[in-house]
């Protein structure tokens, strides 16, 4: 079985890594403007946008004029859809007449998609109509990836002293050029291995022992390709990638783990062209691949010891199946798991409520240090570079010199905005969840008692700031309670970090470039990959290690213990 | 702001009509010609009425059927309409009363003895409460009842269950495993159904 797994691990990195490179070349022709295979179909439709909404595609917008763009653009995108699910039993295309949402669970669920958290506190199949899903939903599934992107781009672009260029386009080329064609055909692939896509109502049969069911159905290949391939995470039903109509089998599983990366590999081989130099994408590469490899390593292990309270019982010995799935068992699930919440997908194909305690916390801890393992589309990219920008200010501290990066001073400015990306989450996870810990509206929601009950508040807003999405599913948070302080975390925990990045993106892209030295701190070799994973690992266990103490780390000293609750 | 608000509104509009409209339907016209029955759900007809989903378990109960895994979708499990884990933690105290039962249970029906070990997929919830698969240990220790309770063989139904068995992809994706609902209909298929 292990031998099996390791298989699996080794076959994912490289496919991953492989393809990752190959669509980074793609990525850059993009972003740069060179000429690409898809030119002659979406060059007129981006050139009749931009005529008729009179942007100009080639001047490059300011800090003040970017951040505008896409603050009201993203803006407008919670407007809409907050009133398509508060209006939704008006809007068509609902066969099993589900009503309007409740005004505080469409405005979570608006904030949720728009941030590219995809926190869900419904189950799909029984609240959102295939309208809500398809023109609601799934449309926040390109454009919030498309707007990761586009800041990473801008980021890459300043850092290596261009103009950080036009939201808009940018915004317009992802979805169209990246998201959109790999979309299509991934769906076309889902659907072939059983993935539905139907608007039919659901399916009432009469089972082979004569009982009643009823299957839900919907476009959901559509859905599911962009959810994965986005970093989304929002599922069609309930459980998500756990569903056999989402996920039907193994090699759909593989591809849907594929995809989570995919984006995000191909920004760090995108952004080694941009600065001209392969190795100062690999360098940070590294450092996601170095983490990676630990925290995989971690759940893999943590889950791979079973539920000792089960064997106790009469059950076989072996890794715990609550709340997984036969064709996904541990390898599988302990991938998936830990690939979703590095990234900042947050599907799941396994309850991570039911995962061993030191697994939950290692789900945890690479959402609390900002899915900056890889991380989400484009937030991965700019999640990282809070932590290089400190760790080169850090390196050139010690070592007594000017601190830079791709030979840019790294100045007061640069560093408070860092400061402010890297605290904004952290305040918004610990200061929520001590808040839900101490009062009846939190702690009404829970579903387990113990440490582990606690576990459930502190991931659901380490998921909401760090807009990843996945839960420990336990947890009611269908209340005005929990989906307003949510809604904000994932405000916070998206724009508080956004904004930052353009404003470094623009004051770095107008900065002299001074050419690198003998004696110069390099960030593109291993000593700079090892100090950046640590820094990573440093912060985040100062930030979170008590609040993970107190969670995971004691559940799992109990359960030692043989304790119940 | 007046500008800009323009400007969202129509890159908004040209990039939803696109991606929320054009492209499922699009998807759908595809998925309905070329993969008909899996993009409709993978149902199996009995004449013109569908009797099951090759792809959502059901709950099985009668002795001459394999069952399929415990399930927390629905109120009474196996709610294809609200998928649904149990959530429960490894130190839960419902989730060890709930396997206590389920063990207790799986041994009664199985005719095993009080000490044999009981495969954890067969008293564990699974994460969809829709997992149409069991292991193939779990359904080689069902064997005997099934074939108790059909009047065959006991090798017969050993067979089946590894004809039925579907092999990891590529000998390294995945486990091998068989699926309930697919291994019920080939046993009525090849050994009839028993009248109740």
């Amino acid at each position: 079985m292990e031998v099996l797994d390791m298989g699996l691990f080794a076959l994912f990195a490289f496919t991953v890594v492989v393809f990752g490179f190959f669509l980074g070349n793609y990525v850059y022709k993009v972003y740069d403007g060179h000429a690409t295979f898809l030119d002659s179909v979406m060059t007129p439709i981006e050139n009749a946008l931009f005529r008729i909404s009179a942007i100009k595609a080639e001047k490059s917008q300011s800090f003040k004029e970017y951040t505008l763009s896409l603050m009201v653009f993203n803006l407008f995108g919670i407007f809409i859809l907050f009133f398509i699910l508060y209006f939704q039993s008006g809007m068509g295309l609902n066969p099993q007449n589900f009503s309007n949402l409740s005004w505080h669970l469409a405005l979570n669920t608006a904030i949720s998609f728009v941030t590219n958290t995809n926190w869900q506190s419904y189950g799909g199949e029984s609240t959102m109509s295939y309208f809500s899903q398809m023109a609601g939903l799934s449309v926040q599934n390109f454009l919030s990836a498309a707007t990761g992107a586009a800041v990473a781009v801008a980021l890459m672009r300043g850092l290596t002293g261009r103009g950080i260029g036009n939201f808009y386009v940018d915004t317009t080329k992802t979805t169209l050029r990246i998201l959109l064609p790999i979309a299509f055909v991934y769906a076309i692939f889902l659907m072939s291995q059983g993935v539905i896509q139907t608007f039919s109502s659901y399916v009432e049969l009469t089972t082979i022992e004569g009982v009643k069911q009823t299957l839900a159905m919907g476009p959901v290949a559509s859905q599911e390709s962009i959810k994965m391939l986005g970093t989304n995470g929002g599922g069609f039903f309930n459980v998500n990638s756990a569903h056999p109509f989402e996920n039907p089998n193994e090699l759909t599983n593989f591809i849907q783990i594929f995809s989570i990366f995919l984006i995000p590999i191909a920004l760090l081989f995108a952004y080694g062209k941009f600065a001209g130099n392969r190795r100062e994408g690999i360098a940070i590469f590294g450092a996601m691949a170095l983490l990676f490899a630990l925290t995989l390593g971690a759940t893999y292990y943590a889950e791979s010891q079973g539920n000792a309270m089960l064997t106790q019982l009469g059950v076989e010995a072996g890794p715990s199946m609550e709340g997984k799935e036969v064709r996904f068992a541990l390898g599988a699930s302990s991938l998936f798991a830990t690939v979703t919440t590095a990234a900042s997908c947050g599907a799941v194909n396994a309850m991570h409520d039911s995962f061993s305690p030191l697994a939950g916390g290692v789900l945890m801890l690479q959402m609390m240090v900002g899915e900056v393992i890889f991380g989400g589309v484009g937030a991965g990219f700019y999640g990282m570079m809070i932590y290089a920008l400190l760790s080169m200010f850090m390196i050139g501290l010690m070592v007594g010199k000017t601190p830079m990066y791709l030979g840019k001073k790294i100045e007061a400015y640069e560093i408070k905005a860092v400061i402010i990306a890297l605290l904004l989450p952290s305040a918004a996870i610990l200061g929520f969840s001590a808040i839900a810990a101490n009062c009846a509206d939190g702690l009404a929601g829970l579903n387990n008692a113990g440490p582990h009950g606690l576990g459930e508040i502190l991931y659901a807003y380490t998921s909401a700031a760090a807009n990843n999405g996945s839960a420990f599913a336990g947890l009611t948070a269908n209340t005005p309670f929990y989906n307003v302080t949510l809604a904000i975390a994932m405000f916070i925990g998206r724009f508080g970090v956004i904004i930052p990045m353009i404003a470094i993106a623009a004051s770095m892209s107008n900065k002299k470039t001074y050419a690198l030295s003998s004696g110069s701190v390099r960030s593109d070799n291993m000593t700079f990959t090892i100090f950046l994973a640590f820094t990573v690992l440093i912060l985040g266990a100062l930030t979170f290690l008590p609040a993970l103490t107190f969670t995971a780390i004691a559940e799992h000293v109990l359960m030692l213990s043989g304790k119940l609750f | 702001m007046f500008k800009e608000l323009e400007k969202s509104v129509i890159v908004f509009s040209g990039l939803a009509l696109i991606c929320g409209l054009a492209y499922p339907f699009t998807i759908y016209a595809i998925g309905n010609s070329a993969f008909a029955p899996e993009a409709k759900g993978s149902l199996v007809y009995e004449g013109k009425t569908p009797i099951a989903s090759t792809l959502i378990a059901q709950n099985f109960t009668q002795p001459q059927y394999f069952h399929p895994r415990p399930s927390a979708a629905g109120a009474d499990g196996y709610d294809g309409a609200s998928s649904s884990g149990s959530n429960l933690g490894y130190t839960s105290q419902k989730l060890h009363d709930a396997v206590k039962e389920r063990v207790e249970a799986y041994r009664a029906e199985n005719n095993l003895s009080n000490t044999q070990k009981v495969p954890m997929d067969a008293v564990t919830t699974s994460g969809s409460g829709l997992d149409p698969h069991i292991t193939v240990a779990n359904a080689t220790i069902q064997a005997k009842r099934i074939a108790a309770a059909r009047g065959v063989e006991e090798s017969k139904m050993i067979e089946a269950i590894h004809k039925n068995a579907q092999q990891p992809y590529w000998g390294i994706i995945g486990e091998e495993k068989v699926n309930v609902v697919t291994l019920n209909l080939t046993l009525d298929r090849e050994f009839g159904k028993v009248k109740i």
